[in-house]
């Protein structure tokens, strides 16, 4: 019998997911800074921000997983404002309309809501694996999900082995040149520095290991929920942020 | 005659390319700007997908709306707006590659003239070709 994981354990990673965003918001610029804008962490943490309010009110009642994934893509692609809006806004969006999703999921909906997100991202964003970005650590993060899948492992060996492979690939993005986004304007000047956009990627697999791993829910009591062993990712040093 | 949406970064990119290219199409031609990101009431550099609908529904007729955009998520944004429009809609946008200061400008002109969408775009594509200055060296015409 399959395992399945409940919409409120998914709501709960969602949230998780935000806060550790919020955490990690100067590190995330900090990464943006040396090779991008600057701003990838202030774009972050204003769209979870936004998607932890609408997740934490009461007033908002999912139906099912569909509607909960398109309600936080929604959020993210009026909220982020840089290019990492309507790509995690079309990864969750793609994910929402992945078929079989109701109130409940098992492993192998799950993997395949995470394979629709990650076609619609690169569908949208052109971008493949080396390209230094955000699909560096996702990609073989379904990868080790559908392998996991198909050696039937439990829920918290494949997620375990999803945010290994992200680890592997966010860190990756420092020995190889950027391809697309603003880095690439750097070119070889992007070698040497972790893509922020994998690193705030390579987040969702971590948090997803602490919230999804046990069919036992995270408590969160529609209140926080404690981050579970907030990790730092490694930083570059700073300049300013612009603003109009 | 079709509509224009200028989408940067930069709030005043845009207003500012809606007052240039406006002159141009002496006011016959409808233009919305979509430029930067509302963050808590003020503005900042970024682009919003939702404001670009809404600049699209703006200026929208059933001759079409072109797009004029700037770089990086100012392209995913507005093929993310697009993707939010109704189909019957979205068949009738288009996102130029043209450059989006000269682009607006031969835009503005050939929409006021009456061009459609494709021969409106086709104008503000060749932009992308338009030399400003000739190198000179030793007096000498140097290519490239
Ligand atoms: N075409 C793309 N496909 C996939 N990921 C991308 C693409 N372009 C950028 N990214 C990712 O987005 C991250 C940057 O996100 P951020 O929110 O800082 O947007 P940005 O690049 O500043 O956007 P803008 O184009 O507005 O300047 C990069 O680190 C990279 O991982
Ligand atoms: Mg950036």
């Amino acid at each position: 019998m399959a395992q399945e994981i409940t919409l409120g354990q998914l709501r709960n990673w969602l949230i998780l997911y935000a806060d550790r965003i919020i955490a990690e918001e100067e590190q995330l610029t900090r990464l943006d800074t040396a090779i991008g804008d600057a701003d990838h962490g202030v774009n972050m943490r204003r769209g979870m921000e936004k998607v932890r309010e609408r997740l934490l009110d009461p007033e908002n009642h999912y139906a099912d997983v569909g509607t909960l994934f398109r309600s936080v893509a929604m959020t993210l692609i009026s909220a982020v404002g840089g290019a990492a809006g309507p790509l995690y806004g079309t990864f969750f969006l793609r994910a929402a309309t992945s078929p079989n999703s109701g109130s409940r999921v098992d492993l192998s909906q799950f993997t395949r809501m995470l394979r629709f997100g990650l076609d619609g991202l690169q569908q949208r964003g052109k971008a493949y694996v080396d390209d230094k970005t955000m699909v560096d650590a996702i990609q073989p993060a379904v990868e080790a999900m559908e392998a996991a899948l198909a050696s039937q492992q439990s829920w918290a060996v494949a997620l375990a082995a999803a945010k290994q492979a992200a680890r592997l690939g966010m860190e990756h993005t420092i020995e190889i040149r950027a391809n697309k986004g603003r880095a690439s304007y750097l070119g070889d000047r992007s070698i040497g520095h972790q893509d922020p956009g994998a690193t705030s990627a390579y987040l969702l697999f971590e948090t997803a290991v602490a919230a999804l791993s046990t069919s036992a829910p995270l408590k969160v009591n529609g209140q926080e929920p404690a981050a579970a062993s907030p990790r730092s990712v490694p930083t570059q040093a700073g300049k300013q942020k612009n603003t109009d | 005659m079709i509509g224009l949406v200028f989408v940067s970064h930069s709030r005043l990119i845009a207003d500012g390319l809606c007052q240039l290219a406006d002159q141009m199409a002496s006011g016959a031609v409808k233009m919305a700007s979509a430029g930067g990101l509302l963050d808590e009431e003020r503005y900042t550099l970024g682009t919003d997908t939702l404001r670009i609908v809404d600049a699209i529904e703006r200026v929208w007729s059933e001759d079409g709306v072109l797009l004029l955009v700037d770089m990086g998520s100012a392209v995913l944004s507005a093929e993310m707006a697009l993707e939010l429009l109704p189909d019957e809609k979205r068949s009738r946008c288009t996102i130029s590659n043209a450059p989006l200061v000269e682009g607006a400008i031969v835009a503005a002109l050939h929409a006021g003239m009456g061009g459609t969408l494709a021969e409106v775009n086709a104008a503000a594509e060749e932009a992308l070709h338009a030399r400003k200055v000739d190198r000179m060296v030793g007096g000498v015409k140097r290519e490239t």
